[in-house]
Order: C-alpha cells, then structure tokens, then sequence
C-alpha cells in the first residue's frame, strides 16, 4: 500500500512518518521506551534531508513526536508552532526585486501612500518603517518587481492570530485562534502542527481487545469521499475494523439528525432572534465568539453532526466509546467544550488514520467486506459548502414548516466574515448564515490527505450512493426525540 | 419485557434492517404485543455475513432475518416465548 500512496510534499510525509512510528510503537507498548529513537528512525543521517544539518533535522522530528503523543497539555489550543522548525521567514511583507529596471517614471513611489519608497542610482528601495503594507506599489511597477513575501503562516491565518516573537519564530495568540488549521497546511517547512491524540485511541482499541464492555466506535466524517484515493471506501472500512474498532457508522447520519432538528429550531426562534447561524463548523463558531461576541446569541443551539451521531450512538449502546475520523483540526478542539465533554471521545484525523491502518500493517488492497452506508444523500453533502443549506430547506419543504428561510451561505472564513459584519449593522440580506471556515467545506479540511482543487460534484456523487434518499427515510427508525441535541 | 435487537450497521442497512424494523413494529403494533416486546436498533453484532441480524436479549445466537421472513422469524421465535 504505502507503494502507490502519495504525498504532497516532504513536509506531509514527514508528519506521516512521524505518525505511523508514534503509532506502531504505541500498538507495541514500546513507545514510552523508544520515543527518543524515533529520531533516528525518521532522520538516520548521515547527511540531512530537508534542513542544514542532521541535529537539526532530529530536534525537529523529536518536537514532532511531542506533538504525535499530545503536544503540550498547557496549551489549550490544538495547534502549535514547532519552534526549532520556524523558519523566521522575512517579516517584511513588499521588498524590490533584481527586476527592477531603475527606470524613469517611479511608478512605485508615485503610488506609496507614505513616501516610504526613495530611490538611489534610480533603483527603488522601500523604507519599512514607513511602509503600511498596502500594496499598490508592487500593483504600480511594470515589471512586477517588488515581491509580496508575507509570511505564509500569517497569510494564511483568517482569524489575524499569527504573530512574532523577538526572535522573529512566529508565535499563535490563542485568545484569537479559531483552530481552523489553515497554517498547518500553508506553512512551507511544517513547523506548525496539530496535536494527536492517536496513543490514547490506540491505548483505548488495546482496553477493548481484553474488556467486552468497551466497544471502540469510528463515526467518519462525511469527507471521506474524496480522501482515499488509492483504496476504495469499503477498504478503509474494513481497514479501520481490522484496528480494532467495533463498527464504522458515517457522521453524516449525525447530519441528518442536524438537518431536521436545524430547520425546527429556526422555524421556531428566527422570529426572536432575527437571524440564525449554523453550528456544525467549530472554528466558525469559535470566529464568531472571538470577533463578534455580540452575534453570539444568533448561534444555532443544535450541537453538530459529530456530536449528534455520537449521542445516537451512545443511545443505542451504552458501552460505546466513539472516535470521530475526519479532516478537520478544529474537532480537536470541539470536544473538549464543557458543554460537550463526554459526547465524542476522541478525535482522528484521515492523516492519523492512514498512518494508524499503515503502522498495524494492515494491507487494504486484499481487504474488501466492508460497507458504509447509514445516511441519506443530505448528511453526506454537509461535507461541502451549501450542504447545510440544502438539508435544511429539504426539511422544510418535506414537513410543509410555515417559515421565512431565507440562507446565506459562506464558504470560508472570509466570507463568513462579510455576512458577520453586515449582520452586526442588521444590514444582512438573509436571515440564516451558513458558515464554513475551509473554502470548499469540509472536504478542504487542513487535515485532509490531498489538499488539491475539491470537486463538489464528487461529495454529490457519494451523496447519491447512500441508501437512503433523504432525512425523513434515514431516520425513519429512529425515536429521535428521545435523543438530546442542544447544544446548552 | 423482550428485546429485539436488529442490527443497524451498514452491511445490514443495505440488505434492509430498517424494512425489518419496520416490519416488526407492524406485527407488534397489529397484534397489541406493545408490552410484551420492543424493537430497538443496535450496532454490529459481529455476524455482518448474516444480514439482517438480529439477536432476542442478550442471548448469544444471531438469526439471520430478512423483510419476507420477518413473520415466520416472529412466530417461530418470539411468539412463543411471551
């Protein structure tokens, strides 16, 4: 298998490897004995592979490893920033290039709003102090010679929470990090990672082998679609019960859950509250708390997709102990609110997962009874943006509920945050705001095993293949009201 | 009170679990056994080549159930026992 699996770059292979020997020696209970070796497993040396030097490289890896084992338990956030592995990229954002031509019409300092461009021997040379980082001189040159070289970590951060010490390492401020991963992916020498809690799932799949009365559950996230490219479905599936767990149920028959109790929630308070948010994206819902506390009541009080299924699966079960599976970092964090502490019990991601299935050696190709299918076609496509949207107008549509539904949907933060600001000045032209902090939902999800451009159409493939045609059919068994999905 | 145990895992669900669920909650409801015997859905029971399973208490053997059978499954193995 680990033949025809592809990375993107070094720097997902390198987390990978981390991961799978974190994880093969947690299933051989070696892993507080052997940690330190790591190191000299993923970087054997002599001569270095990505950085200046061997030691480098190993105090890297054994940072890594800290992360792969549960980071730092003091930080509260997911996501930290590996600081041998920084980089202390250039923390001015423009700087003149060889390109420049020293030419006669100074189109750059004409358009500097600061004077902050000066000009020796004709050639163009910024002031950083003066400069605001606006922009319009690399716009004004002709021969596009000033570089934008803003740091890619702060550049990709949507929540502004990305800064610096003295040293130039950059630095996370929690109070402002929504967790939505976006830097993980973005940082170009992987010195920001998420933590993993892949040793406790490991440790809980050994408690189940000897003690009947814990079943391990996998509830996978409706994403899986476009994830494994070089296994099928099923495979994972039956890849994923090999390790131990006790049985794969699709999250997107949470969603389903979500959907109808979505629409009956905001028939019922839309009238008061003027306008609703959804509730199923936990770095959108962290955004709005963080920047627009007065917006925080608009909120949708229903719990989301994972934290439903894992209710409904805790119902039916009383042993059960349940492990979400997606791509999302900020899950991580969603399940240690106090309000839902208890529901979902740990968090993977597809990256911990693929590492997990290859570490215990577990061969998919030759691994074919497994099946996933518990949801309808609306669960499944809550993995894209637009998703929510078409499961709750499906709800209100099929039950005939008398409201005024009137969505904005917003694919990622950027968008949520226009639809945020117009809400606050009750200037929003809409009374439900669907928000997605990863462009694309769900299926762009930083921890996600391909990063590439997602096809919506691919979500809605998988969507049509479930069994169940809508949320009406896939909960037609069930005594949903004797399940618990508010929030507080 | 008995429990009918029908499983709801994915292998089952596509050979019809929800159609049997169904099906007993007829039979149930059409001979007024409401107090007598419960359907409720349940995660794998380890059989999945014997979709639909279903599995009366916490006894161990799994029967192998499906839509048409459902009936005779209910005659045969529950009635009975009430």
């Amino acid at each position: 298998m680990e033949r025809v699996r592809k990375f993107e770059s070094d720097v997902q292979l390198i987390k990978y490897e981390v991961l799978k020997e974190v994880a093969k020696l947690a299933m051989e209970g070696t892993l507080e004995e052997k940690k330190d070796d790591i190191q000299y497993v993923i970087d054997p040396g002599p001569e270095p592979r990505t950085r200046c030097c061997i030691y480098k490289e190993r105090e890297i890896t054994k940072e890594r490893v800290k992360l792969a084992m549960g980071g730092n338990r003091d930080i509260k956030g997911i996501v930290e920033v590996l600081e041998v592995a920084c980089d202390k990229c250039p923390l001015n954002r423009f700087f003149v290039t060889e390109a420049c031509r020293g030419c006669l019409a100074h189109r750059c300092s004409e358009a500097c709003p600061r004077g902050a461009i000066h000009h020796i021997n004709g050639r163009a040379y910024i002031d950083q102090e003066k400069c605001i980082e606006c922009g319009r001189c690399k716009e004004a040159c002709p021969y596009n010679a000033i570089a934008d070289v803003m740091r890619p970590c702060r550049r990709a951060c949507p929540a502004g929470a990305i800064s610096f010490d003295d040293s130039k390492k950059a630095v996370i401020n929690y109070e402002k990090c929504i967790q939505c991963g976006a830097c993980i992916i973005q940082c170009p020498f992987g010195a920001i990672m998420d933590k993993s809690f892949i040793v406790d799932v490991i440790e809980l799949l050994k408690e189940a082998k000897e003690n009947d009365d814990v079943h391990v559950y996998a509830a996978i996230a409706p994403a899986i679609s476009s994830q494994f490219t070089y296994a099928k479905i099923e495979q994972v599936v039956c890849g994923i019960k090999k390790l131990g767990f006790h049985d794969v149920v699709e999250v997107a028959l949470g969603a389903d859950m979500v959907g109808l109790h979505e629409a009956k929630e905001f028939a019922e308070t839309v009238e008061e509250k003027g306008i609703v948010t959804t509730s199923c994206c936990p770095a959108f819902v962290s955004y709005i708390k963080k920047n627009y506390p007065e917006l925080e009541d608009k909120i949708s009080n229903t719990v989301s997709p994972m934290i439903a299924i894992s209710r409904l699966i805790k119902h039916i079960d009383s042993k059960a102990k349940i492990v979400f599976i997606g791509p999302c970092v900020a899950k991580k964090g969603e399940i240690m609110e106090e309000e839902l502490k208890g529901d979902t019990d740990y968090v993977l991601t597809f990256e911990e997962l693929a590492a997990m299935l290859d570490a215990a050696e577990i061969d998919l190709e030759n691994c074919n009874d497994g099946e996933l299918n518990n949801a309808s076609y609306y669960g499944r496509i809550f993995a894209r943006s637009g998703g929510v949207t078409e499961a709750v107008a499906h709800i209100i549509e099929t039950k005939g509920i008398d409201t005024d539904f009137r969505p904005v949907k917003c694919d990622g933060i950027k968008e949520c945050d226009k639809a945020l600001k117009m809400a606050k000045v009750n200037r929003l032209d809409g009374n439900f705001i669907e928000g997605m902090a990863c462009v694309g939902g769900c299926i762009a999800g930083p921890a996600s095993l391909h990063h590439g451009p997602k096809d919506k159409n691919e979500v809605d493939k998988y969507g049509k293949l479930a069994i169940e045609e809508d949320i009406n059919s896939s909960l037609r068994i069930f005594e949903i009201k004797d399940i618990n999905l508010d929030r507080k | 009170m008995m429990v009918l145990n029908v499983c709801i895992g994915s292998a089952c669900h596509l050979k019809g679990s929800y159609n049997v669920i169904n099906k007993f909650q007829d039979i149930i409801k059409d001979r007024g056994l409401e107090d007598k015997v419960v359907v409720k859905a349940a995660f794998c029971l380890g059989e999945c080549t014997k979709a639909v399973s279903v599995k009366i208490d916490e006894e161990e053997e799994i029967y192998s159930v499906n839509e048409k059978n459902a009936e005779e499954f209910f005659n045969r193995h529950v009635l009975g026992r009430l």
